[in-house]
Formats: C-alpha cells, sequence, structure tokens
C-alpha cells in the first residue's frame, strides 16, 4: 500500500449470508476508506440492510471476514460505531432525552450535555417532555439519528435515515450527514431516496441479489462493464470482484 | 471530547432495572395484568371450594404458586415484547454493555414486579383462606425471596430465549414449567410444611440449590441467547 493509498477503515472480503437455505449476501468483497460518505443502493431484497446489520455485528456472518478499524471482533470497535436502524430503537414511552440519557450511560456518557447537544444538533429541542410515541415520523427519525450520533462514532451505520421525513428535514439531514462526513467520519447510508445524496456522497455502492455490483462516484446505475463489483456476466462466466481502489479508478473514469 | 467514565456492569445493571421501573410505571403493562389474573384465581377457587382451616394448610401452598407462576409469565412475556417494539434491543447489541448486565436488570425487574404481586396478593389468600401458621411465619418470607427468584431468573432467560419464536406467550410455558418442576415443588411442600408447622429445611436448602444452579448457568449462556439470530 503506497503512502497515498487512504487506509481502509472497513474491509469485507468473500462475506456470505445465509438466512437457512436464502443467502442474503453472496460473497460481498470490498474495501471502504476512511471520511467518506458511502451511499448504498438498490432494489428490495438487493442485501443492503443485511450487509448493514453485519457490519454493525447485529448478523454473524455465515462465511467471509469483516474487519473494521483493524478488528475482526465487533466488541472491541463497537464504541466507535453509531448504528441507526429502520426502526427507531427508541422507547415509545420515555421522551427524547430520557431514551438518550439512557443510551449514553450504555457507552459510559454521564454528561446530559452530550445528549442536549446531538438532540440540537438534530434539530430537535432537548427540553421536550412529549414521550417519542407522539412523536411524529420526522421526529423519531432525527431522534434516531441523535442517538446513533451519541457516542461521537468514527463509523456511522444508517439504515433509510430518510424514509418517511419530509423533504426539509431530509435535506437538514443531509446537510448534517455531510457536516459529520468532513469531520472526519464514515457514512454508510442505506437508501432508496438517493436523488437526496447527489453531490453529497462521495461513492454510491450498487447492490443486487446479495452482492456488490458496482461502485459510482455519480448517481448512475451501473450497467455490465461500467460499475465494479460482481456483476453477473452475460456469457456465463463467473463474476469479477475488484476493490475499491479499482472501483474508484472506474468510477473517476466515469466523472467528468 | 466526551466526557466518558467506564461503566460497570452493575452501574448498567442499575440504569436498565431504573429504565424498566419508569416504563412499567408508565404504562403498567405487567402489573395490572398479573394483578387482574391472581385476583381471579384466588376469587375462583374461593368460591370453588370451602375448605377448612385444617384443609387450607393443606393446600393453599399449592394455589398460592401456582397462581403466582402463572401470573408471573404475564409479566415475562412483557419484560422482553418491551424490548422488541421498534427493535430497541438492537441499540443495546451494538452498545459496549455487557449481556449479562441486561440480565440481571430483567430478572430484578421481573422479581421486583412479581414480589410486589405476592405482598398484594398474600393477605387476600390469608383472607380468604383462614391461613394461618403453625410453624415460624418468617421462614415463608425466606421461601417467597428463594421461589420467587427461581421463577423470574428461569423465566427471564427463557422469555428472551422464546423472543424471537413466532408464538412466543406459548413457547415460554412449555419451555419454563418443565424446568420449574423442582423449584415448585420445593415452593409448595416448604409453604405447607410452615404452614402445618412442620420442618422445610430439606426444601429450602433444595430452593438456595436451584437458585444457585440456575443463575450461574443463566449467566453463562445469557450472551449467546441474547446474539442468537
Amino acid at each position: 500500500m503506497t503512502e497515498n493509498t487512504p487506509v481502509p477503515v472497513i474491509t469485507v472480503s468473500n462475506l456470505i449470508k445465509q438466512f437457512g437455505r436464502f443467502a442474503a449476501l453472496r460473497g460481498v468483497t470490498a474495501e471502504f476508506s476512511g471520511g467518506k460518505l458511502y451511499a448504498i443502493l438498490g432494489d428490495n431484497g438487493a442485501g443492503k440492510t443485511t450487509l448493514l446489520r453485519t457490519l454493525a455485528g447485529l448478523n454473524q456472518p455465515s462465511s467471509g471476514h469483516i474487519l473494521i478499524l483493524g478488528s475482526s471482533k465487533f466488541h472491541d470497535i463497537c464504541q466507535q460505531v453509531g448504528y441507526m436502524a429502520h426502526p427507531s430503537l427508541l422507547y415509545d414511552e420515555m421522551s427524547g432525552m430520557e431514551n438518550l440519557d439512557y443510551f449514553a450511560r450504555l457507552y459510559g456518557i454521564t454528561s446530559s450535555t452530550r445528549c442536549a447537544e446531538v438532540i440540537r444538533a438534530v434539530g430537535l429541542d432537548p427540553g421536550l417532555v412529549r414521550p417519542v410515541g407522539q412523536y411524529s415520523q420526522g421526529m423519531r427519525q432525527r431522534m434516531s439519528l441523535a442517538r446513533a450520533l451519541l457516542n461521537n462514532p468514527k463509523i456511522l451505520l444508517l439504515d433509510e435515515p430518510f424514509s418517511n421525513v419530509d423533504t426539509h428535514s431530509a435535506t437538514e439531514m443531509v446537510h448534517l450527514l455531510a457536516r459529520t462526513r468532513d469531520q472526519g467520519k464514515t457514512l454508510f447510508i442505506v437508501t432508496h431516496q438517493a436523488s437526496l445524496l447527489e453531490g453529497v456522497a462521495d461513492e454510491f455502492v450498487w447492490m443486487d441479489s446479495g452482492r456488490i455490483v458496482g461502485r459510482t462516484r455519480e448517481l448512475k446505475r451501473p450497467t455490465d462493464g461500467c460499475g465494479g463489483g460482481a456483476l453477473p456476466r452475460r456469457d456465463g462466466a463467473e463474476p469479477r470482484h475488484h476493490t475499491s481502489s479499482e472501483a474508484g479508478e472506474r468510477a473517476g473514469e466515469s466523472t467528468p | 471530547m466526551i466526557p466518558q467514565t467506564a461503566t460497570t456492569p452493575t452501574g448498567i445493571t442499575r440504569v436498565t432495572l431504573l429504565k424498566d421501573l419508569r416504563l412499567e410505571w408508565r404504562s403498567k403493562d405487567a402489573i395490572n395484568s398479573m394483578l387482574f389474573f391472581s385476583l381471579l384465581v384466588v376469587v375462583v377457587f374461593s368460591f370453588s371450594f370451602d375448605p377448612s382451616a385444617e384443609e387450607s394448610r393443606q393446600i393453599a401452598g399449592g394455589l398460592i404458586w401456582v397462581a403466582f407462576l402463572f401470573a408471573a409469565v404475564v409479566a415475562l412475556n412483557q419484560t422482553w415484547a418491551r424490548e422488541m417494539r421498534n427493535q430497541v434491543l438492537d441499540a443495546y447489541r451494538v452498545s459496549p454493555a455487557p449481556a449479562n448486565s441486561l440480565f440481571m436488570a430483567k430478572t430484578l425487574g421481573n422479581f421486583i414486579f412479581v414480589s410486589v404481586l405476592e405482598a398484594l396478593m398474600t393477605p387476600l389468600f390469608i383472607v380468604f383462606y383462614r391461613l394461618r401458621a403453625l410453624g415460624p411465619a418468617w421462614q415463608l418470607l425466606l421461601v417467597a425471596v428463594l421461589g420467587t427468584w427461581a421463577l423470574v431468573v428461569n423465566g427471564t432467560f427463557f422469555a428472551a430465549m422464546s423472543l424471537r419464536t413466532r408464538s412466543r406467550e406459548i413457547m415460554l410455558p412449555l419451555l419454563l414449567f418443565p424446568i420449574s418442576i423442582p423449584a415448585l415443588l420445593a415452593m409448595v411442600q416448604s409453604t405447607t410444611s410452615i404452614l402445618n408447622g412442620e420442618g422445610a429445611r430439606f426444601w429450602i436448602v433444595l430452593l438456595v440449590t436451584y437458585d444457585l444452579v440456575f443463575t450461574t448457568v443463566c449467566l453463562l449462556l445469557f450472551e449467546t441467547v441474547l446474539n442468537a439470530e
């Protein structure tokens, strides 16, 4: 590795995840550099959420390896990872501040100032006493993002952060995520609203049938031969895997 | 820089327990269901039988503990159902907090809920069945503490195990009741012995042993159960 090559924060090699006889991930191999915002795109059932959950340590790989910040044991680096799922991961009966105060203590954060800080960062009021169950969907999503940001993680894994959020709030969230990336964090965002990340995401990672089938710098669905990853070949030969640097070069070629 | 301290497993158990008590105080899901269930058992049985004082002492141990066992299942199901709403359990799993802290918090929470139920229902049992202990009554308190722990430690564990099954309300009693038979036997026999003025030492020792063994086994296996897919 040369001096100019960015050090990968996440390396995934030949990752397979099976649920019974169904393979949700079919040999994902990729490297992701630090300080970038990756948008993970693909149709329903492409394996995006499974990939994110596996990176978050919530699913155990059936085979293959994951190296996050140089460690293969998620427990060693969980302090450095923030995870936001499609459901809110919040207790409906407690207020936002009460929720965050509880989760902060799981990370050894005893200062409620930090909780108030992240709540303000996502555009909500820390003094809101209403239970989360009475929040609008957009507010709940933002509070969920605040929970993921709580431990000031180096890596953020976000699953559908903009779903059911109005356009204005979603744009605000995108700005916040871009600022977070600018602070040197690495973000992985699974979304069906890719256009929101156009011009913000450093790379679009395209998934299909449990594989990464392309990595582009522009929001342009890869076709055979122009994307990367393991795009199935028309001649029936084995799909070809390549590394992120190759994908970057290819994407770079296509960038005007 | 965020001010961080190394939170101890005990500290995490404490904050998780306080969070559960707060949630229960606001929703009253577990306590209300348990109370109504036990009240029904007391009333229905009191109408079904009209025992003499002597007969009451013979059957009360079994009646009380079966009522508490069934009522406890309601609370045990609620415990983890709360964590499954909005998949909040995942937020705990991705955190550095140890699995056993969660288990202990849940077990202690259930112990408190079932103890509150017992404290409220026992006077009713005494009145309805005209109970009077011929043996040392303080030993009943010991049996109550040991017996309740036996129920909740296994119950919390098996409720976590049945968490991801489709029919978890049915699965929990199927798993819990057979394994609770030795504890239930000890609880019923010791209660009956104390009420009749006989020695209950053997049954109390059996309960202590049961509690120690199953608490250890549950703590050893809980992390695997929590992370099972």
